[in-house]
């Protein structure tokens, strides 16, 4: 009866310790919940050692209409697409249209821009096509 | 007696085996699988087998502030400078997918002004209401494509021509196209409201009509025997 037991509780510990593994796993598979269509450019950011650039949609559109942007300013509908360089900004093109401390905030402000998890390939977060096809970004804290 | 006893310590293995791996799957966040359910008082301590979040719901804050999204490093001083979207969207309509706001309906309330233009805040835009039904063949509502609120939003070069040809039928839209990202998905999914169970509706718009029969499939036309 003694072995019985000793045998069940033996059980139990495992099943807590699976228990427990797959609590942590769970943890660890948390999924990143920014908000939907934020943007993570990382085409040249990565091999320069800066943190890859996000473009908060969100932020913008409360801002300006999608128009100004994706017609005057020729931003395609394509993550990654634009090859944004800082040299670009600089000369006036892309985000340094507005980023100039004129309109926004000027580029000496390099961390509000650079301020993805390092590791992170470009894409658009939360897109249907990420959630329906192909998961695209794990947490670079868990190589 | 031992071998009931072996049995049910068999039994409550399997179980084991079978549960985890599934509350493993579900609690993909850090929230106690009975909050998740809402069905199991605090007091009790219930085995975790029992608070399975049997209807797989992903609880999330779907408006994250920045350093605690997942995709800003919090490492990174400036990032907690950044403004938090639940800040900015206080007191809008809500929506239960995308940015969990609605747009269209928080600029026609003038809860928001965005500008037309990039330095002139009086331009005013080139607004057509034009309302494009596309029947579908399928047994879901028809699909109205409103002019107003994207010419709110964007330009018509946006569009015309090179995602769609500016007549109308004239374009080859379906879902697999959209949710693949061309067509209506060049924007719907990624900045637009997405495609989810909860948004058919938004395009799907205009019942089909009270004399609409689903179309007979070929196989059971040619069927001779019907
Ligand atoms: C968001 C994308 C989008 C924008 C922006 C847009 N259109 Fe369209 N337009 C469409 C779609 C989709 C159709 C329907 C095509 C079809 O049915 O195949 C259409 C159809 C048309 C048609 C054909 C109507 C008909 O009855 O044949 C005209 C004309 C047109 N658009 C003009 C414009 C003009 C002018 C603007 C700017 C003020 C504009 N569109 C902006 C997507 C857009
Ligand atoms: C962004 C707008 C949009 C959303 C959101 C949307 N649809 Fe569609 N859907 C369309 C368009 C446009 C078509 C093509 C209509 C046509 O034949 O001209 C279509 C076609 C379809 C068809 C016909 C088969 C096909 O692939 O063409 C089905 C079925 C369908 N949708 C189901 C759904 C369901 C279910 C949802 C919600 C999960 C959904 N749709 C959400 C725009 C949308
Ligand atoms: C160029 C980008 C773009 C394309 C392409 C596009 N949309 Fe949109 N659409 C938007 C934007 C931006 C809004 C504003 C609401 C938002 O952002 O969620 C919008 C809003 C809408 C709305 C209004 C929802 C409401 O709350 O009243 C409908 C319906 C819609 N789109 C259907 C379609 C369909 C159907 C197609 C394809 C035929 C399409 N859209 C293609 C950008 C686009």
């Amino acid at each position: 009866m003694r072995n019985v037991t000793t045998r069940l509780t033996t059980w139990w510990r495992a099943a807590a310790l699976a228990l427990v593994a797959s609590v942590f796993w769970g943890v660890s598979m948390q999924p990143a919940q920014a908000e939907y269509g934020d943007v993570i450019i990382n085409n040249y950011s990565d091999a320069a050692g800066m943190r890859p650039a996000v473009f908060p949609h969100w932020y913008h559109r409360i801002r300006f209409r999608c128009k100004v942007c994706h017609a005057d300013l020729g931003f395609k509908f394509k993550a990654g697409g634009n090859k944004i360089t800082m040299a670009k900004i600089i000369d006036g093109k892309f985000c340094g249209a507005c980023h100039n401390g004129e309109i926004a905030w000027s580029v000496e402000n390099c961390g509000l821009c650079h301020s993805g998890k390092p590791g992170m390939p470009t894409q658009i977060h939360g897109s249907t096509v990420q959630r329906l096809v192909a998961p695209t970004y794990k947490p670079a804290d868990k190589k | 007696m031992n071998k009931t006893i072996r049995k049910i310590a068999v039994a409550a293995g399997f179980a084991a085996a079978v549960v985890l791996p599934l509350s493993g799957m579900a609690a993909e966040v850090p929230v106690s699988s009975a909050e998740v359910t809402g069905s199991t008082p605090a007091q009790l301590k219930v085995s975790n087998a029992n608070v399975f979040n049997r209807l797989l719901k992903k609880e999330k804050d779907p408006n994250a502030a920045p350093w605690e999204d997942g995709i800003h490093d919090p490492e990174n001083e400036a990032t907690h400078a950044l403004q938090p979207p639940k800040v900015a969207y206080e007191g809008w309509p809500r929506t239960p997918f995308g940015n969990h706001v609605d747009w269209v309906k928080a600029l026609n309330d003038g809860l928001i002004n965005p500008r037309y233009d990039r330095v002139d805040p009086t331009v005013e835009p080139l607004v057509m209401d034009l309302d494009i039904v596309r029947p579908v063949r399928a047994s879901v509502p028809d699909v109205v494509f409103p002019h107003k609120p994207h010419t709110q939003w964007l330009h018509c070069s946006n569009c015309h021509p090179k995602i769609f040809i500016p007549q109308k039928g004239a374009n080859q839209i379906n879902m697999s196209a959209i949710l693949l990202g061309k067509k209506c998905g060049v924007c719907h999914g990624k900045v637009a409201f997405p495609i989810t169970t909860k948004s058919c509706k938004k395009c799907h718009s205009k019942p089909k009509p009270a004399d609409w029969k689903p179309p007979l499939s070929e196989a059971s036309v040619k069927n001779p025997w019907r």
